[in-house]
């Protein structure tokens, strides 16, 4: 009896200890920008006191200001483009017959496990092949072209849960082919459609490799940028830790809206 | 019945290299409940879904009001369909789902409004109108997929296995509300199904379907009384098949004796299959009696017993309110008119 409770208590301290260390490895960095970004000092390793001039001078700080602007540009942009070409492509995809949809889905998970170095380079060499300059329409095609698939990803799911007679329904009762899509599939599939738009959201602010072959000397990114600040031996002001951590909350905010929602939805059902 | 409303015309449909539809022909008449049975895979809810305009057929022609609309889209036909599993749209609610039709003929608000809420009332729905879809119940979402259906006033409505989600209780229910309905509003209804009772019970006209092909087309009562062949007389109800040998006109031997029947046209000494329904064998004493067997089974089935009697090793099912213990001797009698005879099929 007693070794029994000793063995279960000894078995919950592991289980513990081990969820306590997982959350330690995935939100120490996060902490430590976060330190960082209220941190008075401009370096690492002293503390100088408490500040939120970083998040001000984030603002302001012209160096910063245009890599953050191309950053949320082509955010937005091919988040909006990937989702309508994704969402029309899933649901082409999933109206095939059984054998060329597998296919089709087989090839739009290529460039999702594809590593992104190579993708950046193909994509470079494309572009070049074109002769096209590199700048702010190679990243946002370049964008648009790898937040594809994972739009696809999250509405295809969706789209089987659907009765294949909702849409004859629709049909039915006089739609044509085009608004039965509207007025039927995308009314029912719109939480696959919002997840994937936020993941090629999330996707596009996240990038560095690709951009960086696609996007040229000139155009840069907040990624890229930092990384040429830090290449050219030069410490990058503190602002950019305030940056990292807004990105982060506004993440954390979106998905717990999305979240909150659904179960919201579910509980209903 | 009025005039011909459909006519199908030598359809043939195939799925990769299976025909599902083999040289179908059909005309379903005004205003007729018309209904296709058949066990599942035979070709009847493809039937359905070409004339709804799901499906096109590989070879043939559809008329409707005497127009050819094989190449018409489903939005453009008279017709309205009730999916098998209703297909009602989850993001909308009662109210909506019903409107959705009339709002896309761009109805006047006041009209969608007045004719819905007396859609709503005629399916006994009344108050449910703001209540989403997935609250409803298996019988009321029933409810609102045939008013989803019936409120654009359709020429035709296609049921797919309307009833085949619901429990018995509300299924007999249903089955006599639609009919009610159908009798109101005279409008044409093609029904698929597979249950046989259900064919009986509702329709004006039964097509017996099988791989594709019409077996039998008659009413309820020919199609039970007057089976043409061995699978419909299996397929709608319960049946004793006996081998025979046609004698002459009028007279046919099985089990080693002659029987009075009333079916003639058949050549001398023709091999023929007997037809003999359950609850026409009638217990008498077997002194009496040209049938004479051993009760081998008994079922009760609250109205009435199912018997089986071992006659000459053929077990013959009956259906009495007599009651005999299993071993007894019995004997057994069937009334001239209510001996079937078809041609032997050879195959079965």
């Amino acid at each position: 009896m007693m070794k029994k409770s000793v063995k279960k208590k000894s078995l919950k301290f592991i289980g513990l200890f081990f969820t306590v260390l997982s959350y330690l490895l995935i939100f120490t960095p996060i902490v430590v920008i976060f330190i960082l970004s209220v941190n008075a000092s401009t370096k690492g390793y002293s503390w100088e006191g408490f500040t939120l001039k970083w998040y001000v001078e984030l603002f302001e700080n012209d160096v910063m200001n245009e890599p953050i602007m191309n950053t949320l540009l082509v955010a937005v942009s091919s988040t909006v483009i990937a989702t309508v070409l994704g969402t029309a492509f899933a649901i082409g995809i999933n109206a095939l017959e059984k054998k060329r949809r597998v296919q089709m889905m087989v090839i739009n998970n290529v460039p999702v496990v594809n590593p992104d170095i190579v993708t950046g380079i193909s994509l470079m060499i494309v572009f070049s092949l074109l002769s096209f300059t590199l700048g702010y329409y190679t990243v946002l095609i370049a964008h648009v072209f790898f937040s594809i698939p994972y739009v696809i990803l999250s509405v295809m799911p969706r789209l089987k849960k659907l009765d294949p007679n909702l849409y004859e329904a629709g049909l039915d009762l006089g739609c044509s082919r085009i608004s039965g899509v509207f007025k039927v599939i995308i009314p029912n599939i719109s939480t696959g459609i919002l997840s994937g738009a936020l993941m090629a959201f999330t996707m596009s602010i996240d990038d560095f490799i690709i951009t960086y072959f696609t996007s040229g000397a000139e155009y840069m990114n907040v990624s890229t940028w930092l990384y040429a600040t830090l290449s050219r031996g030069r410490s990058f002001t503190p602002a950019a830790y305030a940056y990292n951590i807004i990105i982060f909350t506004i993440t954390i905010a979106i998905i717990l809206f999305v979240n909150l929602k659904r179960d919201r939805k579910e509980k209903t059902v | 019945m009025g005039k011909k409303l459909i006519i199908m015309k030598n359809i043939s449909k195939s799925f990769g290299d299976q025909l599902v539809l083999d040289n179908f022909n059909l005309y379903i008449n005004e205003n007729e409940f018309i209904t296709l049975l058949g066990p599942s895979g035979c070709g009847k809810t493809t039937c359905l879904r070409i004339l709804g305009g799901f499906e096109t057929a590989d070879e043939g022609t559809v008329e409707f009001n005497g127009k050819i609309i094989n190449d018409l889209e489903p939005n453009q036909r008279e017709i309205n369909t009730c999916f098998q599993k209703y297909a009602l749209f989850p993001h909308l609610n009662v109210y909506d789902n019903i409107a959705f039709g009339l709002k896309i003929k761009k109805m006047s608000k006041d009209a969608i409004h007045e004719r819905v809420m007396n859609i709503l009332k005629m399916v006994k729905l009344t108050g449910f109108e703001n209540r989403m879809i997935s609250t409803l119940s298996g019988g009321q979402q029933q409810r609102v997929a045939i008013a989803r259906a019936l409120v654009n006033r359709p020429k035709v409505l296609l049921l797919d296995e309307p009833l085949a989600a619901l429990d018995l209780k509300l299924r007999q229910e249903m089955q006599y509300e639609l009919k009610e309905m159908q009798r109101e509003l005279g409008i044409t209804f093609v029904y698929v199904t597979h249950d046989q009772e259900e064919a009986l019970t509702m329709s004006d006209t039964i097509v017996v379907m099988d791989h594709g092909k019409i077996l039998q087309i008659g009413t309820p009562e020919d199609i039970y009384n007057e089976p043409s062949s061995r699978f419909v007389a299996n397929f709608i109800g319960e049946s004793n098949i006996i081998k025979g040998v046609m004698l002459e006109d009028y007279s046919v031997e099985f089990f080693g004796e002659t029987f009075e029947c009333v079916d003639k046209g058949f050549k001398k000494s023709e091999a023929v299959d007997v037809i003999i329904r359950p609850e026409d064998l009638d217990f008498i004493s077997p002194s009496k009696a040209k049938i004479v067997g051993i009760v081998d089974s008994l079922i009760f089935r609250g109205v009435h017993y199912e018997i089986n009697v071992l006659v000459e090793g053929k077990e013959l099912t009956i259906h009495t309110t007599k009651h005999r213990k299993i071993g007894d001797k019995v004997g057994l009698s069937v009334e001239p008119n209510n001996i079937h005879i078809i041609p032997r099929d050879n195959n079965a």
